[in-house]
């Protein structure tokens, strides 16, 4: 797993990029990412009703959005290669693991983040209608972009470690879940009652909302992105681990 | 040259391959043989650096593939077993991902790949989704990426499976055409490859070397002079044991 070449993560991340593109996918995917934010936007967050020029109503809803679409564009990263062979192929390739694993994870951000980049029409509405402060509209777009990144890192994991697609999906939510609802108040105040503060801490401090949340408001903390950073290279190592442990099978 | 020493696999309790040893000189072409399960495609899996040995050691051209894997492969095209490809891409984008992590580069990139097309007779499907291909054609992209680099050593589980009998003789003359300098071991089923195309058969079964000799001389073990024959009378034992 040593050696890394950005030449040979370049070669894997444009193939799996085009892989995306090759199927209808990556369509269907942005198209319903798009519909579903705009939807959770202006009918859930009350864009309008609001009467505020931000984009809190758009931002607030991401966890939830990326909690079932994130794990769907993860899935297929590893589960299909095993399941179709192609993962001896691509592993007897002049190539190291590392390589693989990022090549494929970068790819599967990029993608994420085109789709995110294609919500900008809110960011002209928002700004067309009033004067919000764009400094946190960016500070949220990269937060959200970093919240992808780990869900990313988490479902790439999961994916490494089966060959079917339904149950790397599945299996992924179940733990992107886990990961949202440390940080929801419902949660900490179970905790609260009887475990220390020390504790509470630690659990809501292992959670997206919390880091997401300060960094949606425009406080960019660089523990926030260590958080973000950490949890992605933690979840990419296991992913490579797992790899090298279930290859055979 | 392949060399391999003392090579064992195991997985869990069973033991795939058993302290298998044998070197492959350069012009040889190896025919791998034995019965489902014998071992052939776990060994060629640790040749290509996809399994790490239990133990033992392989070389490949002065490279040991446990050290230094990347160096080893590049001197391998390995042609796994089913002819594994990436389906949603077309023939011609995956061999150009391939060409991509071969690091090859300008004219000659573009020479490989036109000879290759040409060699597997690929010009008509080189622009369709690799998963709308017939059998025939899927593993004959499959050689095509394996020889893309003109590698010294040459690795292909079952090449010939599932081609018609044109196609067949077709792969054969493409190997007998490569082999001057360069090694090839192929594994197979089929017998009667063994004694048209390589210069040297091995035969396991149960990780374990049975025998290792010219076709020719298998051949003459049998009053029938038939390769079903001798793989039968070389291999029953071992079945039953």
């Amino acid at each position: 797993m040593s050696n890394l070449t950005i030449k040979n993560v370049g070669v894997i991340f444009k193939r799996e990029l085009q892989s995306y593109f090759a199927t209808p996918v990556a369509y269907v995917f942005i198209v319903i990412f798009l519909v579903l934010s705009g939807a959770m936007t202006f009918n859930l967050g009350s864009f309008y009703e609001r009467g505020q020029a931000d984009l809190a109503p758009f931002f607030n809803f991401h966890p939830w959005l990326y909690l079932f679409l994130v794990p769907a564009i993860s899935m297929r990263l590893w589960a299909e290669e095993r399941k179709s062979g192609s993962i001896e192929l691509l592993l007897t390739l002049p190539i190291t693991m590392l390589e693989a694993v990022i090549g494929k994870f970068l790819a599967a951000w990029l993608f994420t983040a085109s789709a995110l980049a294609l919500t900008f029409p809110l960011w002209i509405t928002v700004n067309y209608l009033g004067d919000p402060d764009n400094g946190v509209i960016l500070a949220a777009y990269i937060g959200s972009l970093l919240m992808a990144g780990g869900f990313l890192a988490i479902g790439a994991c999961v994916s490494a470690s089966t060959k079917n697609q339904v149950i790397a999906f599945i299996i992924s939510v179940v733990i992107c879940f886990a990961f949202l609802l440390s940080g929801f108040p419902i949660v900490l105040d179970f905790f609260r009652g009887w475990a220390p503060q020390p504790v509470v801490d630690a659990i809501a401090s292992l959670s997206f909302l919390t880091h997401y949340a300060s960094i949606s408001k425009g406080v960019i903390d660089i523990r926030d992105i260590i958080y973000f950073a950490t949890l992605i290279g933690a979840w990419l190592y296991a992913n490579a681990v797992i790899i090298e442990m279930k290859k055979a099978s | 040259m392949i060399e391999i020493s003392n090579l064992v696999k195991t997985f869990g309790r069973l033991t795939a391959v058993d302290n298998l040893s044998f070197k492959v000189e350069s012009g040889e072409v190896l025919g791998f043989l034995g019965p489902n399960g014998a071992g052939k495609s776990t060994t060629m899996k640790m040749v290509t650096g996809f399994l790490a040995p239990s133990s033992g050691t392989i070389n490949v051209c002065g490279h040991p593939v446990e050290g230094d894997a990347r160096a080893a492969k590049q001197h391998i095209g390995y042609l796994p077993e089913g002819a594994p490809s990436y389906a949603e891409m077309t023939a011609q984008q995956f061999l150009s991902f391939i060409a991509d992590v071969r690091q090859l580069t300008g004219s000659h990139r573009k020479d490989r790949i036109d000879t290759v097309i040409q060699q597997l007779h690929l010009e008509q499907i080189i622009n369709r989704p690799i998963e709308t291909l017939s059998k025939g054609f899927k593993r004959r992209v499959g050689l095509a990426q394996a020889i893309l680099h003109d590698p010294q050593v040459l690795i292909l589980d079952e090449p010939t499976d599932g081609l018609d009998p044109n196609q067949k003789y077709e792969v054969r003359e493409l190997i007998k055409g490569m082999a001057k300098d360069k090694i090839v071991v192929i594994s197979t089923h089929i017998l009667e490859e063994v004694d048209v195309i390589c210069s040297r058969a091995i035969i396991i079964a149960n990780g374990r070397i049975l025998v290792d000799d010219t076709p020719q001389a298998l051949l003459a073990q049998s009053p029938s002079g038939r390769m079903d024959d001798v793989f039968r009378q070389v291999t029953a034992a071992e079945n039953v044991s």
